[in-house]
């Protein structure tokens, strides 16, 4: 509990200040396709008719309990595309994680799990995604319904400018809860062993707390509309390794209840907390504006870092680029 | 001096002596510059002395106290305070709904790029900008008279000031819900929210105290003007408070100015005592928004 | 927005198994609604000053007494006389001259200290010039036409400089609205003149320029379409500005071009007859339109210019 005082709330507010604001895209924009490097489905995927191509192999993701299942998913803002086809299934109750370079579409992926990306005008989604088997952009789905059920972690704490009680209640209130929150708040805050810093100060502005103990506030805050996913994007790059380790620790204890997708840019981390690894990259072209992420390889994570099929996959994790 | 004797060779030996000219256009250049920033101080430093001076020696109790008279000595400024308070409440009743609704659709909902949002967001720019009498000729032709015909009263000079402060309220409270950061309304959205549930649970009420503090600002500019209320015909010599919305009134600012046109050098000073107290009570407001803004502003 | 999928043909679970029943939310479309209502009011607002103005002024025109060629050329402007003359040049003139002698003394003043708060002043002087400035802007217009009829004709330009003029005078008025001014002037100059990139400067006194230099060679031409965006912001309020000539400047529509004499604007002339009781229909009622509309269409020219030219400079630099 003390170890998250070393840093000051401020000092690290001011770190991240410099970030775009996270409404924009982080992902930029990218090349047209290069022919024959397009992943690639393994056959006998049930709703999949892609063509299998050179690197079959590389997108490892036989598994039979998907909470998402993607096809040729495509991200663009405005008429540039930011990411494309992206194919894959994410397990349940595991940590699945995304990697890659910065730019490569992997948090432009995690947006769309939750219809985070309806927020930025011009956001264009090609594909599907299911969520259970259900098209989270069928023309039935309610963005609103889907963030219940899909919770989010961004990448820089931002706690509301309230009390921690009140950051709590917020979800179950406007899920239409009435009455006493008290249980649900302590259960959540337990949840993201946080109770015991601060049961003394429920009623503290937020902002009082050190960056660390807000992203995990932030993590019991979207814990407390009961989620059966959690989508965490660089939930750690804004903070110090120690707050870092409480909130790995965190993870491995979550995953009993959630299935939790990470976005993150560093690769031990990675390595550290995920069963499962994708691994982005972005396609560099001539200029500045046309670059597009892609899938390269994806599977369990044991496999990714000590064995992993794709030669660019092989340079990111032995650190020669990226 | 002392750092060219400490060195071993003197400076101007190394880099060269800077020409005098120079030097001497670099030291006027700022000078004309203190001084062309000090004129417009200076100006009301002597406005608000020469006030003073002609206006402190008038103010009493009694002239707070009582009713404008033909005699000098007898007047006092009681129906113009009364008459500029009814009016702050009507303007206020009037601009934090309006305003603050109107600053809610163009930051939280209107798609910039439709015409009918541009139109709208042009069209309050320039408001901002027409002249407070024009609002005054508007108040009459259709306020005070025409399909509204509230005739001269609380509530036709109160709607007329609001009109005038209007645009002042929407801009600046843009600029407060623009100061919360977008990552609050995510957090809030991602919680399932709506988006009504984060911007009135979250959004707004982060944003109350700049939108306070523009609010109190507006009214303390709509309780200065005169012009507009000269046009809706509020009366000059009423000798009594208003009893209502539908009461005719006067105001400070009126009185002041019915005092300084008055020949009279007696009359004059009672304008300056008058504005004495109009000016405490813009400082107070003006007061209170900085506090609310210092204290209440929430630092991202 | 993000469109709909592509159609998969396998029948799956369907949205409501998953996510329970939809809601449709007419609530929050309502509210949307409701709020755009009050963001149209002030479309509204702006027809009914337009179509009031419109209406009377054309009545105006329709009156016997006056004739649209005379409007724009008679040298005489005496609505309220038995013998009405309606030449609305006086006021015209009247108008141009006050806010010449207030551009005169405000664009000096107002770039001035603008270019010091921007380049000179340190953050402590700026913090005390800054809200002083505010002050001035918030002193009400009435406070100012008191301090010029008292204090600035006869003590300053009657008194200490010796000057033959009248009591009520073109002269003070303009000098006064120049002051009054400045803080508009000097705090859109100044936001053009910080915005100027600092990389900018650095650049010149990397090839040995003094700040003078920088100041006047580099910052003023680069801010110069926000510098020019304030003075014409500030030219729109002299233009509009009613208090301080109707109660400095005196009340008689003159083609006299000499400021010591007393001359009468377009807004003076609005407040002096919208001040005594004109009933709804007479002419002396029209001319106050057909005089406010002129105003309206000069200010708002001058707001369309200023506010070009302040989106110039936020193209180039933000």
């Amino acid at each position: 509990m003390s170890d998250d005082e070393l840093t000051p709330a401020s000092t690290l507010r001011e770190v991240s200040d410099s970030d775009s604001s996270s409404s924009e895209p982080r992902d930029e924009p990218g090349l047209p396709a290069v022919p024959g490097e397009v992943p690639a489905v393994p056959a006998g995927q049930p709703h999949a008719p892609v063509p299998v191509v050179a690197h079959a192999d590389v997108i490892d993701d036989a598994i039979d309990n998907p909470v998402f299942i993607t096809e040729k998913l495509s991200v663009s803002y405005g008429t540039a595309p930011a990411v494309l086809d992206v194919s894959l299934r994410v397990p349940e109750k595991q940590i699945t994680a995304f990697i890659g370079p910065s730019g490569c579409g992997k948090s432009t992926i995690i947006r769309c799990f939750n219809r985070m990306n309806d927020l930025i005008p011009g956001a264009h989604v090609e594909g599907t995604v299911r969520y259970h088997g259900v098209d989270l952009y069928g023309s039935d789905i309610d963005s609103v319904q889907v963030r219940k059920r899909i919770g989010m972690v961004f990448q820089k704490p931002n706690p509301f400018p309230k009390s921690i009680y009140d950051n709590i209640a917020f979800g179950p209130k406007v899920l239409g809860m009435k009455g006493s929150m008290d249980q649900i708040v302590e259960e959540a805050l337990r949840r993201a062993s946080l109770w015991d810093d601060v049961k003394d100060r429920l009623k503290d502005n937020a902002f009082g707390m050190s960056g660390g103990q807000q992203q995990r506030l932030c993590i019991a805050r979207a814990l407390a509309t009961n989620p059966d996913v959690l989508l965490m994007d660089e939930p750690c790059s804004a903070l110090d390794p120690i707050s870092t380790g409480r909130i790995e620790d965190l993870m491995h204890e979550l995953k009993e209840t959630v299935s939790i997708v990470i976005v993150t840019h560093n690769m031990q981390q990675a390595a550290r907390v995920s069963d499962r690894t994708a691994f982005f990259i972005v396609d560099m072209g001539s200029s500045e504006e046309a670059r597009i992420g892609r899938l390269v390889e994806y599977g369990p994570t044991d496999r990714i870092f000590t064995n992993p099929h794709d030669i660019r996959t092989e340079e990111y994790v032995s650190g020669k680029f990226g | 001096m002392t750092s060219a004797e400490a060195s071993a060779r003197p400076s101007s030996e190394v880099l060269g002596v800077p020409p005098a000219a120079r030097t001497l256009r670099d030291r006027s250049f700022i000078l004309l510059l203190g001084v062309l920033t000090s004129i417009a101080l200076i100006v009301l430093a002597v406005l608000l002395i020469d006030t003073a001076i002609d206006g402190i020696p008038q103010l009493s109790i009694s002239f707070l106290t009582s009713f404008p008279s033909a005699f000098p000595a007898k007047a006092g400024i009681e129906s113009a305070i009364t008459g500029t308070l009814w009016l702050m409440a009507v303007v206020a009743f009037v601009i934090v709904p309006l305003g603050v609704a109107s600053a809610l659709y163009l930051e939280e909902f209107a798609d910039g790029t439709r015409w009918w949002n541009r139109t709208i967001e042009v069209n309050i720019q320039n408001l901002a900008a027409v002249p407070s009498i024009v609002y005054g000729i508007l108040g009459l032709a259709y306020i005070v008279r025409g399909p509204l015909s509230l005739g001269r009263t609380v509530l036709a000079g109160g709607l007329t000031l609001a009109l005038v402060v209007l645009p002042v309220v929407i801009i600046t409270g843009r600029e407060a819900l623009r100061a919360v950061p977008p990552s609050i309304k995510e957090g809030a959205l991602a919680l399932g929210a709506t988006r009504w549930q984060a911007i009135w649970r979250q959004i707004l009420p982060a944003s109350i105290p700049g939108i306070a503090t523009g609010v109190i600002l507006s009214i303390s500019r709509a309780i200065g003007e005169t012009a507009p209320l000269i046009l809706v015909g509020a009366a000059t010599f009423v000798a009594f408070n208003p009893t209502g919305l539908d009461s005719p009134f006067t105001a400070l600012p009126l009185q002041i100015f019915s005092w300084i046109s008055q020949p009279n050098d007696e009359f004059r000073m009672l304008a300056a005592a008058a504005i004495i107290v109009l000016l405490v009570i813009l400082v107070i407001l003006n007061a209170v928004a900085i506090r609310l803004r210092n204290r209440y502003q929430q630092r991202w | 927005m993000a469109t709909p999928s592509i159609a998969s043909g396998v029948a799956g679970p369907t949205a409501e198994s998953v996510f329970g029943p939809a809601r449709r939310r007419i609530g929050e479309k309502a509210i949307a609604f409701a709020l755009f209502c009050a963001a149209a009011t002030s479309v509204v607002i702006t027809v009914g000053i337009v179509v009031s103005l419109t209406g009377e002024t054309l009545a105006f025109f329709a009156d016997d007494a006056v004739t649209a060629s005379g409007f724009l050329t008679d040298g005489q402007w005496t609505p309220l006389f038995s013998d009405p003359q309606f030449g609305i040049r006086p006021l015209v003139q009247g108008t141009l001259i006050i806010s010449g002698i207030a551009l005169i003394v405000a664009i000096p003043l107002g770039i001035g200290t603008a270019a010091f708060l921007s380049e000179y002043a340190s953050p402590r002087v700026r913090k005390a010039v800054k809200p002083t400035l505010e002050l001035l802007a918030g002193v009400p217009t009435v406070v100012f036409g008191y301090f010029a009829l008292t204090f600035f004709t006869p003590s300053v330009l009657q008194g200490f400089l010796g000057m033959d003029v009248s009591v009520f005078n073109g002269l003070a008025g303009g000098i006064i609205v120049g002051v009054l001014i400045v803080p508009t002037v000097a705090s859109v100059a100044e936001d053009a003149m910080s915005a100027v990139p600092q990389s900018l400067r650095e650049g010149a006194y990397g090839l040995g320029a003094s700040r003078r230099q920088v100041t006047v060679r580099v910052v003023v031409p680069a801010a110069l379409s926000g510098i020019t965006a304030g003075v014409v912001l500030g030219a729109s309020r002299a233009v509009g500005e009613t208090m301080v000539v109707l109660i400095a400047a005196g009340q008689v529509p003159t083609t006299s071009l000499d400021p010591r004499n007393p001359m009468e604007t377009m807004t003076a002339f609005i407040g002096a007859t919208g001040k005594g009781d004109v009933p709804t229909g007479s002419t002396g009622y029209k001319a106050i339109f057909a005089v406010g509309f002129a105003l309206f269409l000069m200010t708002l020219i001058l707001n369309m210019i200023s506010i070009r030219f302040v989106r110039r400079y936020r193209q180039v630099y933000e």
